[in-house]
């Protein structure tokens, strides 16, 4: 048990840090610090394009990627180098968020299935930023039950057409690469008849609509696919593994842990501290310092429970489904946090302009935006199954589709 | 950083668990439970030949000289087996204070004996209603005698020795309260057993009149010391609900994949199923807590006192939710005095309280935070 840097780590600590402090793009610290949950936006600036200078330069300086091998555009960097990184780039690190899919996701997966040739062509200008990835899972009918879409694959000489539509698509309004799972076999039960690919996003056929959010924002999207061609070398693992693929690009989305998880507690905690209410400063009130409490061990709970993860993977163990508990715990404390911020706000907590009121509105927009953090990438009650599946080994629900072939199960003309 | 235990630490465990799984069935604990017994002394007898009394004591003094780390596994399986032993109130308060504040001669008087399991140490610091604070303490100490009644102090009535905090000014500063040593057996004190919520644990009630007591630690520096030590022992009591609170959450697990009804294990309803995951969410904080705690405890580090009340406010919010929910889980039958889920219920209430109540150290946990945003 020790939290100290080894001798290595202080001495890659102190490089990141002096990297850091000579190339970051300073001008937008303030802002960057200011800006949370649902509002990660500059003023005058596109942050896409603010990110991609980032993560070039980053590129340029062996900074992105950490944990991948040297030939894909990463560093070869250990789980740890990884963490110390990510402590060392603080705010700077929430440029890195249309990254995030493809490092975490679609990455992984190329490096697992790809062709060597396609791992040497795409993984470092996935890393560089120079180009952008997103995951084409979710659909209509497949939100929670992935296995459930619909998208059709056809086999068509070395080519495969691909019809249907997805939904909830992160970024793909400035994806250039997604990866896509499709049914190429609907006699089969679900799970079966899957296979992946990956593909262009500016492929003939494929029209990007992007989807204003409950939030005012507009971060996702539907992708449709009209006689889309995607060539066969573009499969990523067998026909019919898709679903195998998929659990692959999940487990590897519970391996880039240490990822900045917003909580809201940090944002909660400053504002009490400052704000005066009538009755003197915010958190000498004893119902506040309650709440503040319980939060407070809920964020260092979720990092120390990262540090353990990171422990096991460098020692060579794999980290398990147990990390699902982080945004399950997270996603409900951010909407509690926001409510209770406005709450100590009174009327004027209403009041959502940016400029004017208290904490020039960030809570407010926490608030819109929990929700969709309480849903996506699994919703609270999937990641509830999840633990008491995979980690605690209660049996599964009772799965009336699992076993019929695809095209008989009852859909009720939807 | 290297966040979690070495392999000899969890062979420690594993051992402790082992021996615990032999010695301290719930049979065990239901004994003195039951009343049949102050408590276990053949286990108490068991702990001190394996060296767990005194794993964190220095070898000078008898103990196994392992440190602090190794003392947070044993913490763990005590609580996970609810050991009827004070092992609480005589390894994580009475030794660590004589640790801490004791002069040479007292370290050689009663560390020896705490580690070989001939004497049984506790904490004498409330005073009826309250949470810890130099205010509370009204106990008055003058000329070396003890005058004034402390409860609760947990296993008070079979101490052999107990440190107790008093009052020795009256100029409203922390540097009122001293610290004292009172041999039990030397007279001047009764005791006097209470009935409380978890039997398995005594609680009692000290009667100091005209007791001679020796000063533990410089005079006025009581307070500070007592800061400390609630603090080290929040860590190692953490442990203890934490291994109670995954106990539990076990408990609960398996009846769920055993108990069929409407045709199926119950375990496979999706509320019965969200309310275990539930339970490990929180057993899961609280044990990273803990583990931070425990690396502040070992180290000493200066994040110990924000530490200690996280670690302390997790688990016991941990160990209370499991606790309770174990028992819904098993429905009828976890209401019955047959069944152990009480026994889990009764321990995690009661060391809720035990130093200070989860209110109490959420209060300092807010404090500490602020301090040091404030530094």
């Amino acid at each position: 048990m020790n939290f100290d840097d080894t001798p290595q780590e202080a001495a890659f600590r102190t490089e990141a840090r002096q990297w850091i402090a000579a190339n970051a793009p300073k001008q937008y610290e303030a802002e960057l610090s200011k800006s949370s949950l649902g509002r990660i936006s500059l003023k005058k600036d596109d942050i896409v394009e603010v990110g991609k200078a980032w993560q070039k330069k980053k590129a340029e300086g062996g900074w992105v990627c950490l944990h991948w091998p040297k030939e894909y555009g990463g560093r070869g960097a250990t789980p740890i180098e990884k963490v110390i990184w990510q402590q060392e780039e603080g705010v700077y690190g929430k440029l890195t968020q249309p990254f995030q899919i493809g490092e975490g996701m679609c990455g992984p997966t190329v490096m697992a299935f790809g062709s060597e040739e396609h791992k040497r062509h795409y993984l470092p200008k996935l890393a560089s930023g120079e180009q952008i990835w997103c995951q084409l899972f979710s659909e209509p009918a497949g939100g929670s039950d992935v296995a459930g879409l619909r998208t059709r694959a056809e086999k068509q000489g070395d080519n495969w057409i691909v019809n249907g539509q997805k939904i909830w698509t992160s970024g793909a309004h400035y994806s250039d690469y997604g990866l896509l799972i499709t049914r190429t076999d609907p006699n089969v039960p679900k799970h079966k008849g899957l296979t992946m690919f990956f593909l262009d996003m500016k492929s003939k056929g494929v029209e990007v609509r992007p989807i204003k959010q409950a939030n005012g924002m507009q971060e996702f999207n539907e992708v449709y696919f009209t006689d889309v061609v995607i060539p066969d070398s573009q499969r990523l693992g067998s026909v019919g593994d898709g679903w195998n693929v998929s659990l692959t690009t999940l487990m590897n989305e519970r391996m880039s842990i240490g990822a900045r998880l917003a909580t809201g507690f940090p944002e909660i905690f400053e504002f009490c501290s400052s704000l005066m209410t009538d009755d003197g400063p915010a958190i000498d009130d004893r119902a506040t310092r309650a709440k503040l409490a319980n939060w407070a061990v809920r964020a260092s709970g979720l990092k120390y429970t990262s540090y353990r993860a990171v422990s096991a993977l460098s020692k060579g163990e794999r980290p398990g489904p147990e990390n699902s508990i982080g945004k399950l715990v997270a996603g409900v404390m951010l909407q509690d946090i926001a409510a209770y911020a406005m709450d100590l706000q009174g009327a004027a907590g209403v009041l959502t302009g940016a400029a004017e009121e208290e904490a020039a509105g960030q809570f407010q927009q926490m608030l819109l935006s929990a929700p969709g953090t309480r849903i996506a990438g699994g919703t609270d009650e999937i990641l509830r199954n999840i633990i008491a599946e995979r980690v605690l080994g209660l049996p599964g629900d009772i799965r009336v589709d699992k076993d019929v072939p695809f095209n008989k199960i009852p859909t009720r003309g939807r | 950083m290297n966040f979690d235990f070495s392999d000899e630490q969890k062979q420690m465990r594993d051992q402790a668990r082992k021996f615990l799984a032999e010695k301290c069935p719930p049979k065990a604990v239901r004994a003195v439970l039951d009343g049949n017994a102050p408590y276990d002394k053949d286990l108490w007898k068991g702990l001190a030949e394996m060296g767990f009394l005194g794993v964190a004591i220095p070898e000078e003094f008898g103990g196994a000289g392992a440190g602090h780390l190794e003392l947070c596994v044993i913490a763990e399986e005590m609580g996970r087996a609810l050991a009827p032993v004070p092992f609480s109130s005589t390894v994580y308060l009475a030794a660590e204070a004589i640790l801490l504040a004791g002069n040479a001669e007292q370290k050689k008087k009663w560390l020896p004996a705490i580690a070989s399991g001939q004497a049984i140490g506790t904490l004498a610091l409330f005073e009826g209603k309250g949470n810890p604070s130099p205010d509370a303490i009204k106990l008055a100490a003058s000329g070396g005698s003890l005058n004034g009644v402390k409860k609760p102090v947990p296993d008070g009535a079979i101490a052999d020795f107990a440190v107790v905090a008093a009052r020795t000014g009256s100029t409203g500063r922390d540097s009122d309260v001293s610290l004292f040593l009172v041999d039990m057996k030397a007279g001047g004190v009764e005791a006097r057993a209470l009935t409380n919520l978890d039997p398995s644990r005594g609680q009692a009630e000290l009667a100091f009149k005209n007791c001679k007591a020796e000063p533990l630690g410089a005079s006025g520096e009581g307070w500070s010391v007592l800061a400390q030590m609630l603090d080290r022992a929040a860590v190692l009591m953490a442990f203890e609900q934490v291994g109670g609170a995954d106990r539990a959450l076990e408990m609960g697990r398996d009846y769920a994949l055993d108990r069929i009804a409407f045709g199926r294990p119950i375990g496979s309803f999706q509320a019965v199923k969200h309310m275990l995951a539930d339970m490990y969410v929180s057993a899961t904080l609280a044990r990273s807590n803990c583990y931070y705690g425990a690396w502040a405890l070992s180290t000493n580090a200066s994040e110990l006192p924000e530490a200690a009340a996280a670690a302390r406010i997790s688990a016991t919010q941990a160990f209370q939710h499991c606790a309770k929910n174990n028992i819904q889980v098993h429905g009828g039958m976890g209401f019955t005095w047959e069944f152990d889920c009480h026994l889990y219920y009764r321990r995690a209430n009661a060391t809720a309280l035990g130093l200070g109540s989860l209110s109490y150290w959420e209060d300092a946990l807010i404090d500490r935070m602020r301090k040091r945003n404030a530094a």
